[in-house]
């Protein structure tokens, strides 16, 4: 395709709704994927996109939209997610996982049920320029506008109960219900996602620019902006290379987004390899481990000024504590320091 | 040193905690007065931690009462008068951040929603700052300081809020001895400004010299409460000659002391 054709592909009404909905979905999602990533639930807008697919499903079962469909399912499922997290159960993990599959397989079955073939899934899955309608940009817009006015008016109540809930709760931030609203939001983004990179990739446009930014930032709301404006990028990128090869085969505009995105993380990866080295050289030497007491001879650290040695009981001497056991009398000593301490109570006397 | 004259700032009643149907606070009374450094001593899970999260609401009662300036603590709203440092607290996420932004959290408890940082905000995240040493750090990434640096960070994130009560939890632990001395001067700084502090220690090291009075508590319960420790009493040798040693009061040991011959042992 020639330039001037691809401009003129450009210019159609259809690629300008799609270009928009791309901009919006890459400058919300990655908006919302920071403080996923930063809670270390970067997979989460991956399950919330499986579960949705049951949601468009239903929508092409009862002839309502499926966006809107989505949307109910996506947050239902989300809501759901948070809520087995936060109670902690040890299945946890299996039970996410029940979900995601159960999302995507009932999603294939009821499209089934709605005589419907895999053709007009794919187009959520991996996303479509030519499918979205006037109405449905202006859906789009909408929830973007929601999720960007939320995520940045709330950034300093979110960082706080993303970085240390136990501290937010000791302020008084109602840290359930913030919880709560960025799965809500991570839900809204996912469909308003599903347009341009599908709900099979949502999840890489929610992480992949956010990976990148902190290659380089050096602080949260630097990691989220960079994040937003490399999302941005990628999307409008990814839709025009796809437009711009469409031409010669279907490509999904979803693949191309992501793989934007991806290239503009090797870009900058060995750049902040480089970073990290630069800062980790310019500090100083440390005095201490800082995790001496979890290590097994964090005694062993400053000689035995007396001070130093009580300091450093912080271990339970046991079996595999790396102190040599001696048997002394009816006890057990252990070696320590070139001399012997005998557990007593809550403390070691000398022997 | 000992405060008997300020108004109470923290009342516990009876305060008893089962976790997993497993008791591990039985049935505690604690006071403190307003302008007290308290030390909260005793070995590895003796249930510290815990009470600090039941004064603080992070851990529910499961019976007897806890009031903060006198509201219960359910009805507690005033939340920017307590500033809380949590045990091992971690200052890192898995999104860089950056030292002002982490102590900017602790200002939320006076600042309102959607509203943009006051000047007053930016003065006291600086103090804050200031306070621990760390002024020069408030642009680097959390990430790049290091354990002790982190620890202080921490500490100043609760006073970002300029709290009158502040609890922290083995804020020293694992910190190196510089590092130690600086929250040392830090907390020397806060007490002087008339807080209360309740401290969580294991060993006090450089805060010795701060603590007005020291509570000591063993399976859960508080086993002693008054005037600081030596060193030696809570960790020296007072093993008695006597050979019926039942290594009971062991904490406690004051009594213990002059009950019992003392030896010094063989240091
Ligand atoms: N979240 C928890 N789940 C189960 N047991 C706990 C939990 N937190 C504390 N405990 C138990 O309560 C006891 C007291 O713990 P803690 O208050 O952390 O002690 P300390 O701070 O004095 O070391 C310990 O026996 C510990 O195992
Ligand atoms: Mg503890
Ligand atoms: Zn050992
Ligand atoms: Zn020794
Ligand atoms: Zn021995
Ligand atoms: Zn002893």
């Amino acid at each position: 395709m020639s330039l001037t054709e691809l401009l003129d592909l450009l210019g159609h009404d259809f690629m300008q709704r799609a270009l928009l909905a791309a901009l919006l979905t890459g400058l919300a999602a990655p908006a919302i994927g920071t403080f996923l990533v930063q809670r270390r639930l970067a997979l989460l807008g991956d399950g919330i996109g499986h579960v949705a697919v049951t949601g468009v499903a239903l929508g092409l079962l009862t002839g309502t939209s499926p966006t809107w469909t989505a949307v109910v399912v996506a947050i239902l499922g989300a809501v759901l997610i948070e809520v087995i997290r936060e109670q902690g159960h040890t299945n946890g993990d299996v039970a996410l996982a029940l979900l995601f599959y159960g999302g995507l397989a009932g999603g294939v079955l009821i499209t089934g049920l709605a005589g419907e073939g895999a053709a007009s899934l794919q187009v959520y899955l991996f996303g479509s320029v030519t499918s979205i309608s006037a109405t449905e940009v202006w859906y789009t817009a909408g929830l973007a506008v929601v999720v960007l006015t939320l995520t940045l008016g709330l950034l300093p109540q979110l960082f706080a109960v993303a970085s240390d809930p136990e501290f937010a709760r000791v302020a008084g931030l109602r840290v359930r219900f913030y919880n709560l609203l960025v799965a809500v939001l991570a839900a809204v983004s996912v469909t308003v996602a599903m347009r341009t990179v599908g709900l099979l990739l949502v999840s890489a446009l929610m992480v992949v620019p956010v990976a990148t930014s902190q290659q380089l930032a050096r602080s949260f709301r630097a990691t989220l902006l960079a994040a937003m404006v490399l999302g941005g990028l990628a999307a409008v990128g990814g839709l025009v290379v796809s437009a711009w090869l469409s031409a010669r085969a279907t490509v999904a505009p979803g693949p191309s987004i992501v793989l934007l995105a991806l290239a503009m993380f090797a870009a900058t990866w060995p750049v902040g390899v480089w970073l990290r080295r630069r800062r980790r050289l310019a500090e100083p030497f440390p005095i201490v481990a800082v995790d001496a007491p979890d290590s097994p001879d964090a005694h062993g650290v400053a000689g035995h000024d007396e001070r130093a040695h009580d300091h450093r009981h912080d271990h339970e001497h046991g079996d595999d504590c790396g102190h040599p056991a001696v048997r002394h009398g009816d006890h057990v000593d252990y070696v320590h320091d070139g001399h012997r301490h005998a557990p007593h109570g809550e403390h070691y006397d000398e022997h | 040193m000992l405060n008997t004259a300020g108004a109470p700032v923290v009342e516990a009643r009876d305060v008893t905690v089962a976790i997993g149907g497993r008791p591990v606070l039985r049935g505690n009374d604690l006071v403190v007065r307003e302008g007290e450094f308290v030390a909260l001593m005793g070995a590895n899970g003796s249930g510290k931690s815990t009470l600090v999260r039941a004064l603080t609401g992070l851990r529910p009662l499961t019976q007897g009462s806890v009031l903060l300036f006198g509201t219960p603590l359910h009805d507690f709203r005033a939340r920017h008068r307590i500033g809380y440092v949590p045990q091992r607290g971690t200052a890192t996420g898995g999104v860089p951040a950056s030292v002002r932004e982490v102590v900017a959290s602790g200002r939320l408890t006076r600042r309102g929603l959607l509203r943009p940082t006051s000047r007053a905000d930016r003065a006291a995240i600086a103090d804050a700052l200031e306070v621990v040493g760390l002024g020069d750090k408030a642009g680097d990434g959390i990430s790049t300081l290091s354990g002790g640096q982190q620890q202080r960070v921490l500490i100043a994130r609760a006073l970002a809020g300029e709290p009158d009560l502040f609890f922290l939890d083995e804020p020293t632990a694992g910190v190196d001895l510089p590092n130690q001395q600086a929250l040392a001067d830090a907390l020397r700084t806060l007490s002087g400004r008339g807080a209360t502090v309740v401290l969580v220690a294991h060993e006090l090291g450089p805060l010795e010299p701060l603590v007005d009075r020291a509570v000591v508590m063993r399976d859960g319960r508080i086993a002693y409460d008054g005037t600081p420790l030596s060193h030696e009493d809570v960790h020296g040798h007072h093993h008695p000659v006597d050979a019926r040693h039942d290594h009971v009061p062991h904490v406690g040991s004051p009594f213990d002391t002059l009950a019992h011959d003392h030896r010094e042992g063989d240091r």
